[in-house]
């Protein structure tokens, strides 16, 4: 009966989900387009034309020797955000999902780390080593490597190249395309939304989808869509920066990794129930 | 109203006698003597003058902190200089980094100005610099650090300059000095808002307000009042980056539970001189049960003006006259974004004390702040512009069109062959706008001077105020004869945007930070025009050093000198200069955390 109901819920999701992406990623192609064809104006105007040809160092009463004056926009700041460090009841494992970036406003390396852990051991993970670039106002484009660890299962190295940032109507967009060795590849796409209760009350709906090019037995993970996360988090944020919440995850999967886990005998989808702490500095 | 906690009360309105830490090192002693116990900073004069920088431990919140001080005192000695005299002031350093004094609004040559790299070197741990320059003006200015976040860690004070002839008699004195402190170190804090930039900001957009709306108004206009903004990726509540989140504010080095007190004896004409002194705050103030009768603005004389309330942001001062008859009276300046307010009382003996009101509820930025003039229906402000002055409204819809020729069109209007009688409408958006660093860019800016700005609009028609209640605009100021002594047209115009990118805490001229931008070349005594156009939500208070910026209207009326000028949000304003100085000079924002963020230009006179 549940997953009669499901079904039709997962495709409508999937669409809605994959909507949003292509609209975003379009609205982000276009977004400069647009703004130059509605402008009143005349455009292109030349910054540096007030500058007689001098600059910072150069020109008269500059101080002598290398520039002194720098300021915050050549500072390199830096971050470590653990999005998601939860406990899922049901699979008794821990599962962390962080993110970390030094750099400037428009150059960044940036780490993202996904795991879990059961029974005291690295079950799986996923690590990105990436350097993002300013792509737009709102997104960065990702290029580097992802390293995928298994521990009953072969680990996988893939290049990276993603683009990340703030689509309109505030969603936190995060999608990627990997290729790895022996011709396989790999898509994700990861949307979030911060829903406002309260200032300090935070309903967090969060949609995750992985596609692979190629069957990979030895992971379990068929081609095509193999698997959709679904899950609502609710936080209270005793500081901006510190905020434990609790949750609720349905994940299913799809075509061939379905059928792996099914001849594993294992459920093809489920439903957890998580706790955990989201805090960032 | 609100219940806080207590240590939150304790926060928002500091120790009641919160402040510099009573065991002083006895090299600083002297200095200190001079305070009194309220917290107005000692007064040093005469044509030579010593400053020591150092850090001082404070206590505003209950948590020690260490502050870089002037003299030991929050806020540093006040300077009452003579106009005409030269003064000599030797600044040493003993904290164990470079630091630096800049005279805000004064003019001198450019190695006296003390921004690090620009006019000179800085002043090294332990190094003595000695600053010499003659008084050419007369009128209340400021002091503070140049250097990294030192103004906003304590180093700032009241700069007078008397006149060689008062023309302002007044019975009472008194610098109002408003500043914020944070416990905070204030690079955490800028780092913490470029992970997320609205992290100080408790005024966000809910879901139970939405709900609200749609009780009220209806879903259909619920969701259109926010769509906008969501689509924009703009919040409607982001009127200030930081908030009492983080700060303290202070009132002459004073918290609110601490209420600084001026006294006066009844019948006395009490002179305030009011400098905003913060490091990110813009201050709504008012007196309840006083008019405010403005005579001076940044340190010059105006047509004396009379109003209920003003708005200023860092770096601006306004000279008040107020003829006070009760026995105590509320200082009350609340920050723009409506989450705290400093507080003093002016009263007839110590002790007194009157009504503080509540801070007004945070207002939605409106469509007007976010597109300019094509977006201000929904205030009667603008369209009393639009029938008074339906030429120039016409020429803007035109503009629309993307017309080039304004400027002859300008001249006709005029009677007149100079293209440069009024300052060009044509918006020229710099091509290093259509990058990373902007976030938008405003096609149709309003360019009147009369409007009091977001959270003060119609305050007596929304009931906020009693009937008739005035707030002071640019366009209420106007500087006396004689004050604005160039009276050349322009001789050329150059316009420069006020840039930003929210999400990536980003702030630029022309969408080029500081380390990408170059220098503004100026001709020594030229007459020129400079348009501020800007392109951002948020209101900037443009601080030109080393020459004065001559405010004029759309019409290419001349009204008034300042030395610092907030440019609304979507707003374009132009003002007219004449470089005497040679040098480099600094050009910025004075919101400390857009300034370091990279809306600084250099200006070279040569």
């Amino acid at each position: 009966m549940k997953r009669i109901l499901m079904k039709p819920l997962t495709n409508l999701v999937l669409a809605v989900s994959a909507f949003q992406a292509s609209t975003a990623l379009a609205q982000m192609d276009h977004s400069a387009m647009q703004m130059e064809a509605s402008a009143t104006t005349v455009d292109g105007r030349d910054p540096h034309a007030y500058s007689d040809g001098y600059t910072l160092t150069e020109g008269p009463y500059a101080q002598p020797g290398p520039r002194q004056l720098k300021l915050a926009d050549e500072h390199a700041f830096w971050s470590v955000l653990a999005d998601r460090l939860e406990y899922q009841k049901d699979n008794d494992s821990t599962v962390y999902d962080a993110q970390a970036w030094y750099g400037t406003t428009f150059n960044r390396f940036v780490i993202k780390a996904e795991g879990d852990i059961s029974n005291g051991t690295l079950e799986e993970s996923s690590t990105d080593l990436l350097w993002g670039h300013a792509l737009n106002a709102y997104f960065d484009t990702q290029l580097g490597i992802r390293l995928d660890n298994y521990r009953d299962g072969k680990d996988r190295r893939w290049l990276a190249m993603g683009v990340q940032g703030l689509a309109p109507y505030w969603f936190e967009l995060d999608v990627a395309a990997y290729v790895g060795e022996d011709g396989r590849t790999a898509f994700t796409a990861q949307a979030e939304y911060e829903l406002l209760l309260t200032q300090k009350l935070i309903l967090r709906p969060r949609a995750e989808l992985n596609l692979y090019g190629k069957d990979d037995l030895d992971n379990g993970l068929g081609s095509g869509l193999s698997d959709l996360a679904l899950s609502l988090r609710l936080r209270y944020e005793f500081n901006r920066q510190f905020a434990p919440y609790i949750g609720v995850e349905w994940t299913d999967t799809y075509g061939d990794t379905a059928d792996y886990r099914r001849s594993a005998g294992r459920d093809t989808s489920d439903t957890q129930f998580v706790a955990g702490l989201r805090f960032w500095f | 109203m609100k219940t806080y906690s207590a240590t939150r009360r304790r926060f928002v309105q500091g120790l009641a006698a919160g402040g510099v830490l009573a065991a002083t090192p006895a090299w600083l002693q002297a200095a200190v003597k001079g305070a009194t116990a309220l917290g107005s900073a000692p007064v040093l004069s005469g044509r030579e003058i010593d400053l020591v920088i150092a850090e001082t431990p404070v206590n505003f919140t209950g948590v020690t902190r260490m502050a870089t001080t002037i003299n030991g005192s929050i806020p540093a000695p006040t300077l009452r200089l003579r106009e005409g005299d030269d003064v000599t002031i030797r600044v040493t350093n003993r904290l164990p980094v470079d630091t630096s004094i800049h005279w805000h609004g004064i003019l001198l040559p450019y190695q006296m100005d003390g921004v690090p790299g620009i006019s000179f070197k800085g002043i090294a741990p332990g190094e003595t610099f000695v600053y010499r320059f003659k008084l050419q003006q007369s009128g209340t200015y400021w002091y503070h650090s140049h250097s990294a976040f030192q103004e906003m860690t304590g180093m700032y004070g009241a700069l007078i300059i008397e006149p060689r002839e008062e023309k302002h008699r007044a019975d009472q004195d008194y610098v109002v000095e408003l500043s914020d402190w944070t416990d905070e170190d204030p690079m955490r804090a800028l780092s913490k808002l470029k992970v997320q930039s609205d992290v100080y900001n408790f005024n966000r957009s809910t879901f139970f307000d939405f709900t609200d709306d749609v009780s009220k108004m209806g879903l259909q206009a619920a969701l259109e009042k926010r769509q906008m903004w969501n689509q924009m990726r703009m919040s409607p509540t982001d009127l200030a980056d930081l908030s009492a989140a983080t700060f303290t504010f202070l009132m002459n080095g004073t918290t609110p539970a601490g209420n600084w007190n001026g006294l006066f004896q009844r019948g006395d004409r009490v002179r305030l001189r009011f400098i905003n002194a913060a490091s990110n705050s813009f201050y709504d103030v008012r007196i309840p049960g006083l008019k405010l009768t403005v005579i001076q603005a940044d340190g010059q004389d105006v047509e004396p003006v009379t109003v209920d309330e003003f708005r200023f942001g860092p770096g601006e001062t306004y000279d008040v006259m107020v003829e006070p008859q009760d026995d105590a009276y509320t200082i009350f300046a609340q920050s723009m974004e409506r989450s705290g307010y400093a507080r003093g009382t002016l009263s007839v003996r110590q002790g007194l004390t009157a009504p503080v009101p509540e801070p007004d509820s945070p207002e939605w930025l409106t469509m007007k702040d976010m597109m300019g003039a094509m977006g201000g229906g929904a205030m009667g402000h603008d369209m009393m512009k639009m029938d008074s002055m339906g030429q120039t409204k016409m020429d803007h819809s035109q503009m629309s069109g993307g017309m080039a020729m304004d400027h002859s069109m300008h001249g006709m209007q005029q009677g007149s062959d100079n293209p440069l009688a009024k300052p060009s409408s044509t918006i020229r958006h710099a091509r290093t706008e259509y990058g990373a660093s902007v976030d938008q860019r405003v096609d149709t800016p309003s360019t009147n001077l009369d409007d009091p700005g977001i959270g003060l609009r119609n305050l007596s028609q929304r009931g906020l105020r009693p009937q008739g209640h005035r707030v002071l605009t640019l366009a209420d100021l106007k500087s006396i004869d004689g004050v604005l002594d160039d009276r050349r047209p322009p001789a050329r115009e150059l316009e420069l945007h006020l840039t930003g990118n929210m999400e990536r805490y980003s702030w630029s001229f022309d969408g080029l930070e500081f380390g990408k931008s170059t220098p503004v070349s100026l001709r020594h005594n030229e007459r020129v025009r400079i348009i501020l156009q800007n392109d951002t939500m948020m209101t900037h208070p443009m601080h030109l050093h080393g020459m004065w910026s001559e405010l004029e209207t759309d019409q290419g009326e001349l009204r008034v000198r300042r030395h610092t000028i907030p440019v609304q949000p979507a707003q374009r304003i132009s003002f007219l200069t004449t470089p005497h100085d040679l040098g480099r000079w600094a050009w910025h924002c004075h919101l400390l955390f857009h300034m370091d963020a990279g809306m600084f230009r250099e200006v070279v006179v040569s």
